[in-house]
């Protein structure tokens, strides 16, 4: 092998990049705008470069005799304490090197976005400056390799979530929606902390790769899952499903899902970046990295129950979310529900075994779903910041590029055959799920997501940008630095869909190993299952056309699908009560927890600190009177008793110069009376 | 015959008329007037001393009183300038009054 010293420099710098650009813009001053967007775009595009070299490095090296995958980590000691020591590492191996790509290339087109977006905020460089951050804490959560060092950037995400969804801070429902978010992801985050920390004390490490030692390696992995605990679980399930736990936060699945729809107060490019190339990429990355862990079993025959949880856990999500999508009317909203159902797909895919299907799609979903975000932000920016899609129509005469560049993302999203890389990631999860031992019902819910995608990206379009323009304001096309960042992503969702179509399958080996072959017959290997897919969108977008493309539709007055099944529509439109339901439980729980603390702190303790301070008061009163009556007093009358004899002292000295003469006079004459006596 | 104690007398009469000014007037220039009446009388003794002493015929005697008097008008001109100032800056010469350095 080549010489690989300079790897890792490239690893440390890519993250670094966008963090040194976001400590310069917090420490410049505000106003100058061109500095921060600059910095911050200028170390985008430098860590795309470098990403670049390192994928073209990882793809020339391809995969070794036994089908192995390139992989080079680099691990140095953080600090010792006693005879254990704490190691973090960096790690190059596919499944990054194609992350780091799309995630400089998206996050780098989402900043030059926002430069087009956020130009009237006033806060144009603090935005830049989180963005960067943000940009430095997925890069390095990418580049980890150790569990620990992706915690840490794990929850870095978090933070620059946190700032960048509550961005608009003086609107109160943007400072709820991003302390929603913080504390919902939080929660799963205690899983991973937990699931990490067993890690540690089982094993004494949490590098991924360590020549053979790390966690994932199959000494580690060996003795993970012959070590039993609680209910004969083996450890390694036990931890992979706590990791799990913090991936679902992460990555909005069911039942953690809630904060991802709120996180649309924030700016749109904040969306854009959250749902696609950063924040929800996290969680599946986070399962696929630890993959050999989820599939740990003593038996290889029996698919391990980590995997099966992933699995259900993807398929509900799927399902559940595509059908709240649905009924919304929010433009942003639609699209985050979207989200969510994707991510139950990435995750139903990784359940299922396949990495390369699920990163596949991940990818793939990152550019579509970037472009469809930032679709809908050129649109709101177009229509003066108009989010409900009631109010819109008609808009494909008005931003002709935004309608096509968002009809290219809606295609992908819904899977249109052949040209969209959506079509060839999906068609790969449904291929898995098929064929899965366990159940068929996740292939059925997966198939029953995919028709219901079609359907509300369908709906959407429609409300969008056909029929008659239904609001007040007159829409404009937007700016050139927002359309061409929407055509960039275009067409990286339709070329994308190149390298991994059956005929060619190069993203599969890539990331799993082994050769390359082109084969254009294995297209029509699983033609059943394709056809049935294409029959299944064309119902979703023939039944979107009926319900709502045969008639003007208008502001008020039910939509077209509640006219038909009002109360299912409302349901859906609420979001299944999930939110209620949390807010009649869990919060209600923390609000009694509250009261009760309160409670507490008023009586019991406040009561404690107040007798605790009434004793110190006595105390000291009785120090205070000892002080003054004894101590003070005394010397008082010292220093009275000394001036009184001072001052009859200092009465001889009267300032009478024919006195002291007269006593000198007197002096003299005794003294000749007594020397005459002598 | 006159001799010494005749004159030892005088200056001790001189002397004492000096002291009972200076310790009783109340005007400073009288206080002035009675020290030198005491410078007088020690000029006095100087003298008689001198002329009945051993040797009369050596003129120490007198250069010491010459140059005593010569001193004694230069000491006169700065008490009279002293009392000057005094007399500016209180409005009196009364040595009763002038007592800004009692204790």
């Amino acid at each position: 092998m080549a010489d690989s010293s300079w790897i890792p420099y490239l690893l440390c710098l890519i993250p670094l990049l966008p963090l040194a650009a976001a400590g310069v813009t917090a420490l410049s001053n505000p106003s100058h705008r061109r500095l921060a967007s600059g910095l911050t775009i200028g170390s985008l595009s430098i860590a795309f470069i470098l990403a670049l070299v390192l994928f073209i490095q990882v793809v020339g090296a391809g995969s070794g005799e036994g089908g192995e995958v390139f992989r080079r980590s680099f691990n140095f000691t953080w600090f010792e304490f006693g005879a254990s020591s704490l190691r973090l590492g960096l790690l190059l191996d596919p499944l990054n090197a194609g992350m780091l790509v799309m995630v400089s290339f998206v996050g780098l087109l989402i900043c030059i976005f926002s430069v087009g977006y956020m130009q009237e905020d006033a806060n144009f460089a603090r935005f830049f400056g989180f963005l960067a951050l943000f940009s430095f804490a997925m890069l390095g959560l990418l580049v980890a390799n150790s569990l620990l060092l992706l915690f840490i950037c794990w929850e870095l995400v978090g933070l620059a979530s946190y700032l960048l969804i509550g961005f608009w801070y003086q609107k109160p429902a943007a400072v709820a929606a991003s302390r929603k978010a913080f504390i919902t992801t939080r929660i799963g985050d205690l899983g991973l902390f937990l699931g990490m920390i067993w890690l540690y004390s089982e094993s004494g490490t949490l590098l991924f790769y360590d020549g053979g030692a790390g966690l994932l390696e199959a000494s580690t992995l060996a003795h993970l899952t012959t070590t039993l605990t609680v209910g004969g679980m083996a450890l390694s399930t036990a931890t992979a499903l706590l990791l799990f736990c913090g991936a679902a936060g992460k990555s909005g699945q069911f039942p953690l899902h809630v904060w991802l729809p709120d996180a649309m107060e924030g700016p749109t490019p904040v969306s854009a970046l959250i749902h696609a190339a950063t924040m929800v990429a996290a969680g599946v990355f986070l399962v696929a990295r630890a993959f050999p862990l989820f599939a740990a079993s003593t038996d290889p025959e029996v698919i391990s129950t980590a995997l099966q949880v992933v699995t259900w856990v993807g398929a509900v999500t799927a399902v559940f979310a595509a059908c709240i999508a649905v009924a919304q009317t929010d433009i942003k909203r639609i699209l985050a529900f979207s989200t969510i159902s994707q991510l139950g797909y990435m995750m139903l895919a990784l359940g299922l075994g396949g990495i390369s299907a699920g990163m596949f799609h991940l990818i793939a979903h990152a550019f579509f779903k970037a472009l469809l975000f930032l679709g809908a932000g050129s649109v709101i920016h177009g229509c003066h910041e108009v989010q409900d899609i009631r109010q819109m129509g008609g808009l494909r005469r008005k931003m002709p590029l935004t309608f096509a560049v968002y009809a290219v993302g809606m295609m992908a999203l819904s899977g249109f055959p052949f040209l969209f890389s959506g079509f060839w990631s999906k068609e790969e999860i449904l291929h898995l799920a098929q064929v899965w031992p366990v159940s068929s019902l996740p292939f059925y819910l997966a198939l029953f997501g995919a028709f219901l995608t079609a359907f509300y990206m369908t709906r959407q379009m429609i409300y969008v940008f056909f029929g008659n323009y239904r609001g007040s304001h007159s829409p404009h096309e937007s700016p050139r630095v927002m359309t061409v960042p929407l055509m960039l992503l275009a067409s990286g969702a339709v070329l994308l869909s190149l390298i991994a179509t059956p005929a060619w399958a190069w993203f599969h080996h890539f990331i799993q190993g082994g050769p390359t072959h082109f084969e254009l017959a294995a297209i029509f290997e699983g033609w059943g299952l394709m056809l049935l897919s294409i029959v299944l969108v064309g119902s979703g977008v023939g039944i979107g056309w009926w319900l709502y493309g045969r008639r003007a539709l208008t502001v008020v007055g039910a939509d077209a699908l509640e006219q038909k099944v009002p109360r299912l529509y409302q349901a859906l439109a609420q979001r299944l009560y999930i939110d209620e339901f949390y807010e009649a439980t869990v919060i209600r729980l923390q609000r009694l927890l509250a009261q009760v603390a309160e409670v507490l702190e008023r009586r019991v303790w406040a009561g404690a600190v107040t007798l605790v301070a009434a004793v110190c008061r006595g105390v000291s009163c009785l120090s205070r009177s000892i002080d003054r009556n004894f101590f003070n007093r005394g010397f008082d009358q010292g220093c009275t008793s000394l001036r009184g004899s001072g001052g009859r002292v200092a009465r001889w000295q009267n300032g009478d110069i024919q006195t002291y003469l007269g006593w000198v006079g007197s002096g003299v004459v005794l003294l000749l009376i007594f020397f005459a006596w002598l | 015959m006159i001799g010494l104690p005749l004159f030892l007398i005088l200056s001790t009469m001189l002397f004492s008329l000096g002291l009972f000014a200076v310790l009783t007037r109340r005007s400073a220039i009288l206080l002035l007037i009675g020290v030198e009446l005491m410078l007088a009388a020690a000029n006095l003794n100087f003298i008689a001393f001198w002329r009945f002493g051993p040797n009369p015929a050596a003129m120490t005697g007198a250069l010491f009183v010459l140059f005593s008097i010569a001193v004694a008008a230069a000491e006169a001109a700065v008490g009279l300038s002293l009392i000057l100032v005094i007399y500016r800056h209180l409005r009196s010469t009364n040595p009763k009054e002038v007592n800004s350095l009692h204790g």
